[in-house]
């Protein structure tokens, strides 16, 4: 995915309640890869942030009409371009 | 086929499976469609649970097979291989499927589509159910049903199954989808992927793997280390992985990268099929004060303070609410024994059946005030949307002891009771969790342990006050209750390390919209949780009972117990004069029960094991009560009142027993019990397995022996390792 040497944003870096991001691709060929596949996190969709647990962590996203929660280590899998 | 639909008066048999996503309203379907009889079971050597019902539609005889709850239909473990298997007609104990009913969330129809969208390349009949319908138009969702049917080439029915509206529609689509050809599968895959399914059905061919479905070859060169590639025969397994290997590296050449096209590929495609057919209003305003509520349930501080008291509701209902239900069902146990005891003369027959068959009996009943109370609960809470929610707020607290946060209302729900606690471990979907917490549960301190704990800390714990206002036996109590707690971290730890090794499970849960619950539907689920245990786990429950009883009544020679039992009973208690005789012959009846006991298999058990109980502090009496309390703990005090010739129906706190354990001493005439014996005793209470139903409850569970085996096993090395060391450290240190 694009520059090597530039650091991925992935939706972990979404830290504020309502932003978006676009999603470019999800790390990895593992059941939580397939699982987040299967779960409507594909390329060029869109995905918000509605919240986050109280210890910061996992973290409610709005996706494909519904909402998803999601560990930061599972968010971190997923590239996105921030919008 | 074509027979059946010739003749469509004769009544003939039809096989329809039910699948569909997590919380789609799918039991409630079942239950709708089918009556509510079902027969359920296990598939042969998986957890994965088999509910079948049958009804008659149109004078047609329809079995409708319910599969597990699922998001896809790409098998990565045994488990989830089982639907598949089911839908192929390779599942042995069910019959091949003539059709498919797939369930999906109306309100949710683009990410429900993916399951159907994998469903329709097995070329079955298949009617496409949207439930929910009543929610969903009233969320201003409008969906052109005819459209729907038209481009997705199946039978669409619109439900809203928790009002039992659009059922018979649901069984006449099913009937008219059989009399229709099925249209073929739409190719969603570039031609290059269709080569390779030729290509590999092909080389199974070659390898004497005959007409593999289309469907399979579809799924081994979709899934990386999925569960379809076992499906071939063992002989080809390690070249078949390898051919596959090589296959998916010539697809991704071609553009067609694995895993990632199939689920880019079929959303595209569900996204086409509902363009122009779904129309979402403006604002969804379900939707958006859903949000809202959740800003307020998911709340750093509000959040967590209401969390806490629902938590603190359920656990004083299953804790202190279920109290008189259980003294209810208790008393009617005592009245049917006494009404018994009045009919039968005495012998074995009526100790079997007092003992044996109604104590059994009533040890079933017992727990189902607390089942029906946990799982009203958890009905509530899932319907109306709260569950995920509660396993958002604690997963990050859950994940320090490697579980996750849908563990925590089972583990919680364990110190009351193991039982509903173990039954409880049903949401979670994940096999490695859920097994985990099911191991782990039965460490947490349930109410059957307090008796032991009181017994022992208000006879032996002296009520010091520390500091001037902590009471030591108040300490003590908290300390029992916090062992198995504690103790249970690293247990998961190293289940976690040994049996179920591999990655960390995804989190990944769907956070429903909250709605208000449905009392059919909470019903519903409360009613099956607890036919299920009655009948599933009463049967092994009652039979440790009778089990235990014949250890106990056996060999020995009652003719002197039942000639003083009638006797007792003959005298009139009301008149004063008797009162001394009366009081004569109980002592020597409680004497005589205690030689029995003693004499007994149970008896001569634990006098054989006293060995082995001496590095505890423990004489044969105590460990007679140990093995006696093998079907619930509570049972000891029972025991051993009968052992110390107190007769067994003593009330809980009783000074008798308190009084007859401070004073009983071993031969030398040294006290039995001191502080580091009566620590050691509780230690081994905390600690140990000695509750038969959980243990029956775990085999029904897991569908396996193994694993109530593994938990009798590993707890009562615990709990011996751990009162040995409290013995012995205590009596070291002088305490």
């Amino acid at each position: 995915m694009g520059n090597e040497n530039q650091p991925r944003t992935t939706l972990a870096d979404l830290k504020e309640v309502g932003s978006r991001g676009c999603i470019l691709d999800v790390n990895g060929d593992d059941a939580v890869a397939i699982r987040l596949m299967e779960m409507g996190l594909t390329e060029d969709e869109e995905i918000e942030v509605i919240g986050f647990a109280p210890l910061g962590d996992p973290i409610e996203y709005s996706i494909r009409g519904y909402r998803i929660s999601l560990r930061s280590t599972e968010a971190a899998r997923v590239s996105i371009r921030s919008i | 086929m074509s027979d059946l639909v010739s003749s469509p008066t004769q009544s003939a048999s039809l096989t329809v499976a039910l699948i569909g996503n997590p919380n789609t309203g799918k039991s409630t379907l079942f239950n709708a469609l089918s009556g509510g009889q079902a027969r359920v079971g296990n598939f042969p050597g998986v957890t994965v649970e088999k509910k079948v019902g049958a009804y008659q539609f149109e004078n047609r005889e329809i079995t409708l097979v319910d599969l597990p709850g699922t998001y896809s239909l790409s098998p990565r473990s045994a488990d989830e291989m089982v639907s598949v298997d089911v839908l192929l007609g390779r599942q042995p104990g069910a019959p091949a499927p003539d059709a498919v009913v797939c369930i999906v969330d109306s309100s949710n129809l683009e990410r429900n589509l993916y399951l159907f969208s994998q469903l329709r390349d097995l070329n079955l009949p298949t009617v496409l159910v949207l439930n929910m319908w009543d929610t969903t138009t009233s969320r201003g969702v409008t969906i052109d049903v005819e459209k729907l049917q038209e481009r997705l080439g199946v039978k669409v029915v619109t439900t809203s199954a928790h009002r039992k509206s659009g059922i018979e529609a649901v069984s006449h689509a099913v009937l008219q989808a059989l009399e229709e050809t099925v249209q073929p599968s739409p190719r969603l895959f570039p031609a290059e992927f269709y080569d390779e399914v030729e290509k590999l059905s092909k080389w199974l061919e070659d390898r004497g793997e005959e007409q593999v479905h289309f469907f399979l070859l579809e799924r081994m060169l979709l899934d990386v280390r999925g569960a379809s590639e076992d499906a071939a025969g063992n002989a080809i397994a390690p070249e078949l992985k390898e051919y596959l290997d090589e296959a998916r590296l010539r697809l991704t050449a071609a553009g067609c990268r694995i895993p990632a096209v199939e689920t880019k590929l079929r959303y595209n495609w569900i996204r086409e099929r509902l363009d122009g057919v779904l129309v979402r209003s403006q604002e969804d305003s379900k939707l958006s004060s859903s949000d809202r509520i959740d800003k307020f349930l998911t709340h750093r501080f509000w959040g967590i303070l209401v969390f806490t008291l629902v938590m603190f509701l359920i656990f004083q209902a299953i804790y202190t609410w279920s109290g008189p239900f259980m003294e209810m069902v208790e008393g009617l146990q005592g009245g049917v024994s006494d009404f018994v005891q009045g009919l039968m003369p005495p012998g074995m027959f009526r100790s079997l059946v007092i003992d044996g068959i109604i104590a059994g009996v009533g040890s079933v009943i017992v727990f189902l005030p607390q089942i029906i109370m946990l799982f009203a609960f958890i009905a509530i809470m899932e319907d109306c949307g709260y569950m995920a929610r509660a396993a958002f707020l604690m997963d990050k607290l859950m994940t320090r002891i490697g579980l996750s946060g849908k563990s925590f209302l089972p583990l919680m729900s364990s110190f009351a009771c193991a039982i509903p606690g173990v039954m409880a471990t049903r949401v979670i979907e994940n096999r490695r969790d859920r097994m985990i917490t099911m191991l782990i549960a039965p460490l947490m301190s349930c109410s059957a342990r307090l008796p032991v704990y009181v017994l022992m800390i208000y006879a032996f714990i002296p009520a010091t006050m520390l500091l001037g206002w902590v009471n030591l036996q108040g300490i003590v109590l908290f300390a029992m209750y916090s062992l198995g707690a504690l103790v249970a971290i690293p247990i998961a730890w190293i289940l976690r390390k040994t049996f179920f090794k591999g990655e960390t499970p995804p989190f990944v849960m769907e956070l429903p919209p909250y709605k208000w619950p449905s009392p059919g539907i909470v019903f519903n689920r409360v009613y099956d949780r607890s036919k299920a245990f009655v009948v599933r786990a009463g049967s092994l429950i009652f039979s440790v009972t009778v089990v235990v009883w014949a250890l106990g009544y056996f060999p020995g020679d009652h003719a002197r117990q039942e000639s003083l039992s009638v006797e007792i009973n003959s005298i009139d208690a009301e008149v004063e004069e008797n009162s001394e005789k009366l009081a004569a012959l109980t002592s020597e009846y409680n004497q005589v029960s205690a030689v029995l006991i003693q004499e007994s298999y149970l008896g001569r058990m634990g006098k054989a094991i006293e060995p082995v109980v001496k590095p505890l502090g423990w004489d044969w009496r105590i460990g007679i009560g140990a093995i006696a309390s093998f079907p619930a703990r509570e049972v000891i005090i029972a025991t051993l009142g009968t052992i110390f010739s107190l007769g067994s129906e003593l009330e809980d706190g009783d000074p008798g027993l308190s009084n007859a354990l401070m004073k009983a001493t071993w031969p030398d005439g040294s006290p039995l019990i001191t502080v580091p014996v009566a620590l050691s005793i509780m230690v081994f209470f905390a600690l140990c397995a000695q509750c038969g139903a959980t243990l029956m409850v775990i085999r029904r569970e897991t569908n396996s022996w193994r694993w109530p085996i593994f938990t009798f096993t590993y707890m009562t090395l615990l709990a011996y390792v751990a009162s040995f060391l409290t013995y012995q450290i205590g009596t070291a240190i002088g305490i």
